[in-house]
């Protein structure tokens, strides 16, 4: 009864989106109001029957109801109650219906809360909206129905994939939607405006609330895929370059330069034709990220369900919505009216080489991902691209953006003094070149890339610090006064100095981890010790345990530095036997300094094995845990920004009292 | 019975974790041991999902790494010990894709972004410039800006 | 000029798309690996046979110079999928008079021996693989893969997984036929 409530909400859902994908166009075009006010109840309408069904879908699995195919496929009766949530979105169908339920918040949220938007505007952004969520349903609904039924039940179900039963993974799908379909709203806007014929600095600040919104999700829901891949899949890395990997990180570069672009149309009303061009890119990008996950286009240790069917179907929706957006682009931005002027040395040349740079690198990643579907099909021979090529590629043009990320905030709009600018950094740099010089000489036995890196995360740190203390003349003014001052600067002054120091404290963790790492394996057996990073590891042996749906051999160690027992850590192997699948559990020790991490398994050695030796092994991660701090600062930054009231006031309208005066910048 | 079914499981399902190095493969010269573990990651497992050789625990893997170790005592240098494994499973097996006519397309296509980047920054830098007088206004601009300024003042007084 | 900068993105889209949709193609097996030994003369190799067992080893000389071309597969008995193709082979082997040599990979001769016994030995020839080393020459990822050995001793073909099937069997069948394989009959 249920999921049939559920499956027929989906369908009554389409139907309004259908509505919504057509009248408010002919209500602009006949200048409508009612019609194009319609949105309001066709969006909130789309909500509650997409909520019905997602919460039919996840009710489900919550009562373990096995006639429901997905839920026999992907659940099982022992699973832990947050897993069996999870589960609602862990497949292909379930987490299309999250995609399409952010799909429709994002819409009912600008029908419900873009008040100074005004009707027209609304309506065809919400048109296009609609003409997405019509696309997505439909698909939903004609191949990847997530209530299907089975009869006759399984007594049991097929169990969710050891792996993703975990609380940072269960939220990493969620947050990255958000981030992924959060762009869909601004590439509506971005359409709507095209179709329109104009876009003015109006257009960009009512886009801006949105577009940091969907931007921050995107770097929470990557930065917790790191995280989740860093302490599940075991052994210490992060980022693997890896092709689902790969397609978020493109939106969120593209979404960054959005983000930057935006700011000039904004406040210069330039930059137009580039902001729209990125806006339409970037939710392209989240879109190519769906296709090629779901499609088994290409190899990854991530891929959902592998069907060329459903492939086919999204490869035309991507087809319609991109090539079609990118048609009306090329038909319409021409006319696009140019904007300010600006001279060489500015903020605006400064954000157009920030938009050039990330599209660089963007441009390097799609190559590198999709190089081996590209050869093959030209020549049919196959080829790797891996890690080396990114790192290669990527980190020689991301290092200038870092560098110049440090300058930009000192430029001022339109033009700006260079000889004062530098004179501003002066200090900077020095500081700059002794920290670096410094790390040369205490911290040895690092490759010259190092150093390197090291030079630019300092660089960042200290130029976004400099400049905050500069604006708000710290050390000039007494403190009482300068935190006066600071607490008089727009929000968003303060987001963009928590965000590039966030930046920079997450490169310090990269640095740290993956160039001064330290590791150590070994054959152990209950009394060796192993030495690392300063560390005394006792291994004291292993015992059986058992879990709600696993066995496991967990191992115990003592770590102990200078002779005092410091913690004691407990890696596992696990055994699912309903999945018939194993994963290795790490133990972890955190601090800010650095990682301890460590993990055992079973010696492929016939001879080790027999003598009852475990293979342990420990890695030691310096600084690791500022890539998540920096994440956090990064991701708190956007917050801020966000928050910022002028973002919310409209423009002030001509009133009958006095017009509060709006803090301008 | 156990045995088979840890192989199995191991051969015939995808690796799911990884950290694969075990003590008995690695080799007393902790350099040469360094140089393994350097070309191991340049290695792609070929029966797992894009990973490299240095972290997959597949069978094969473990196979190529004690291979790429017997070449390195033997006196390979890197690259011989690359070309080795690559002459017996093909330009596949190497993450690093190698820089020949069919994968130019894909190590110029970086560098050709470079330097659109350079020439655009360059192009901006020339283009600004050569309008120096842009908002610098003449002498009769200024003078009219004045009296402007003037009768709008009269005019406020009123 | 604008004009022109403007369409770019949109003939880059296209362009991208004609490659989806190409690889979208369902016979296409992302995963899969092309041999390099194709058209190449057999790897240079030499196995003792399987203790135990009186049938001979087998080295690259054994496949120079041959009578016919040989099937070459490698196959152990802790891999479950090489049961059920080890029916097909000792048909190929019986009724179409194919020649059969094997590489008996990772496995323990006792095991093997064991195996042998209980399905029936098809094989002319099995070189014994005991650390895997002979497979990383023929450049095999798993158990079982299949070679065809032409009679000069070049590696005509490589079939990845179990020969079961029709489609399998027509497959080495065409490869054998081409090679000249039934010509004798």
């Amino acid at each position: 009864m249920v999921p049939e409530m559920g499956h027929f909400a989906l369908a009554l859902a389409l139907a309004l989106a259908l509505v919504q994908s057509v009248l408010p166009l002919i209500g602009v075009a006949k200048k409508n109001l009612l019609w194009m006010g319609s949105t309001r109840a066709t969006s909130v309408g789309q909500l509650l029957f997409v909520a019905l069904a997602f919460a039919s879908l996840m009710w489900s699995f919550v009562v373990s109801d096995f006639t429901v195919l997905n839920v026999a496929e992907n659940s099982h009766s022992l699973k832990p109650l947050l897993f069996k949530v999870a589960g609602t979105w862990g497949s292909h169908e379930g987490s299309l219906l999250l995609w399409v339920l952010i799909l429709v918040v994002f819409g009912a949220s600008v029908s419900l809360f873009g008040s100074n938007i005004p009707e027209a505007v609304k309506a065809r952004t919400l048109s296009v909206q609609a003409w997405i969520s019509v696309g997505f349903l439909s698909f939903l609904l004609l191949t990847s129905n997530p209530f299907e039924r089975v009869f006759p039940p399984p007594p049991d179900g097929r169990d969710l994939n050891p792996l993703l039963q975990d609380v940072g993974l269960a939220m990493h799908p969620p947050l990255l939607y958000f981030g992924y379909v959060g762009f869909s709203i601004v590439f509506s806007f971005a359409v709507a405006a095209l179709l329109e014929g104009r876009i003015d600095a109006a257009w960009a600040r009512w886009v801006r609330p949105w577009t940091l919104a969907a931007w921050m999700s995107l770097t929470a829901g990557i930065a917790l895929g790191s995280w989740w891949a860093y302490y599940e899949l075991g052994w210490g890395g992060w980022w693997f370059w890896d092709p689902v990997e790969n397609v978020s990180f493109m939106p969120w570069l593209l979404g960054t330069a959005l983000l930057h672009s935006a700011i000039v149309t904004e406040k210069r009303d330039a930059f137009k034709s580039w902001t729209i061009l990125l806006a339409i890119l970037t939710f392209s990008l989240s879109l190519l990220g769906t296709f090629i996950v779901r499609s088994g286009l290409l190899t990854s240790v991530h891929a959902f369900a592998v069907d060329p069917e459903r492939g086919l179907y999204i490869l035309m929706l991507l087809g319609i919505s991109i090539c079609g957006s990118l048609a009306l682009y090329a038909w319409r931005a021409p006319m696009m009216e140019g904007g300010g002027l600006f001279k060489p040395i500015s903020r605006e040349s400064g954000l157009m080489l920030n938009n050039l740079i990330l599209a660089a690198a963007t441009g390097s990643v799609l190559v590198g991902t999709l190089y081996p579907l590209f050869l093959e099909a030209v020549t049919g021979e196959k080829v790797s691209v891996g890690p080396p090529f990114f790192n290669i590629t990527f980190v020689p043009i991301m290092l200038p953006l870092i560098f110049i990320m440090g300058i930009g905030p000192f430029l001022s709009w339109k033009r700006s003094d260079f000889k004062g600018v530098l004179q501003r950094l002066k200090f900077v740099a020095v500081l700059t070149v002794l920290a670096t010089l410094a790390a040369w000489y205490f911290i040895s036995g690092g490759p010259v890339l190092g150093y390197v890196s090291i030079f630019f995360s300092v660089w960042l740190f200290l130029a976004t610090v400099r400049e905050w203390a500069l604006r708000i003349r710290l050390f000039e003014l007494p403190m009482a006064t300068a935190l006066r001052r600071a607490k008089g600067l727009p929000r968003a002054a303060h987001g963009m100095t928590l965000a590039h120091v966030g930046l920079s404290i997450a490169m310090f963790g990269f640095i740290g981890s993956s160039i001064w790492k330290s590791e150590e394996i070994a054959f152990v057996e209950p009394g060796s010790v192993v030495s690392i990073a300063g560390f005394e590891v006792t291994f004291n042996g292993v015992e059986r345990v058992r879990g709600p749906n696993y066995f496991a051999e967990r191992g115990s160690l003592s770590v102990k530095k200078d002779g005092k027992l410091v913690t004691t850590l407990f890696p596992e192997r696990r055994n699912y036997p309903v999945a018939q699948s194993s994963t290795t559990e790490s133990a972890i020790r955190s601090t800010l300094a650095g990682d301890l991490y460590a993990s055992i398994s079973e010696p492929s050695s016939k001879k080790a094995r027999e003598s009852g030796q475990w293979t342990l092994r420990i890695l030691y991660e310096p600084l690791v845990n500022l890539i998540w701090v920096g994440s956090l600062i990064l991701f708190l930054g956007g917050g801020v920004s966000l928050s910022d009231r002028r973002l919310r006031v409209g423009a002030p309208r001509p009133a009958v009292k006095d017009a509060q005066a709006v803090p301008a910048e | 019975m156990f045995r088979i079914l840890v192989i199995m499981v191991v051969l015939l399902l995808p690796p799911v974790s990884a950290y694969a190095v075990e003590p008995d493969e690695i080799l007393p010269d902790p350099v040469l041991e360094a140089r393994a573990r350097d070309i191991s990651k340049k290695l792609r497992c070929v029966v797992c999902q894009n990973q490299d050789i240095d972290s997959s625990n597949a069978g094969v893997a473990r196979d190529l790494r004690l291979m790429v170790r017997e070449r390195l005592i033997e006196g390979d240098n890197d690259k011989e010990v690359l070309d080795f494994i690559r002459a017996r499973y093909g330009d596949f097996v190497l993450l690093n894709p190698p820089f020949q006519p069919k994968t130019a397309v894909l190590w110029l296509t970086p560098a050709a972004f470079a330097v659109v980047v350079l020439l655009a920054g360059a192009i901006i830098l020339v283009r600004h410039r050569s309008k120096p007088g842009a908002d610098v206004l003449s002498a009769e601009e200024e003078a009219e800006v004045r009296e402007f300024v003037k009768a709008q003042q009269a005019g406020n007084r009123t | 000029m604008a004009r022109l900068l403007a369409s770019l993105p949109f003939f880059i889209a296209l362009f991208l798309g004609i490659f989806f949709l190409w690889g979208l193609n369902p016979d296409r097996d992302p995963n899969e690996i092309p041999s390099v030994l194709i058209a190449q003369p057999v790897p240079e190799f030499q196995l003792e046979a399987i203790e135990g067992l009186s049938v001979p080893g087998l080295a690259r000389s054994d496949l120079v110079n041959a009578s016919q071309p040989i099937v070459v597969n490698v196959f152990a008995s802790w891999c479950v999928p090489c049961r059920a193709e080890h029916r097909v082979l000792t048909d190929l082997v019986e009724r179409e008079g194919i020649r059969l040599f094997g590489i008996n990979y990772k496995d323990q001769p006792a095991d093997a021996v064991r195996w042998l016994s209980e399905l029936g030995n098809p094989y002319e020839r099995i070189g014994s693989d005991l650390t895997g080393r002979a497979g990383i020459e023929w450049g095999i990822s798993g158990v079982p893969e299949t070679f065809i050995v032409g009679e000069t001793g070049t590696v005509l073909y490589r079939y990845v997984g179990p020969i079961i099937g029709d489609e399998a069997v027509r497959k080495i069948g065409t490869v054998l036929k081409q090679a000249g394989a039934f010509a004798s009959e």
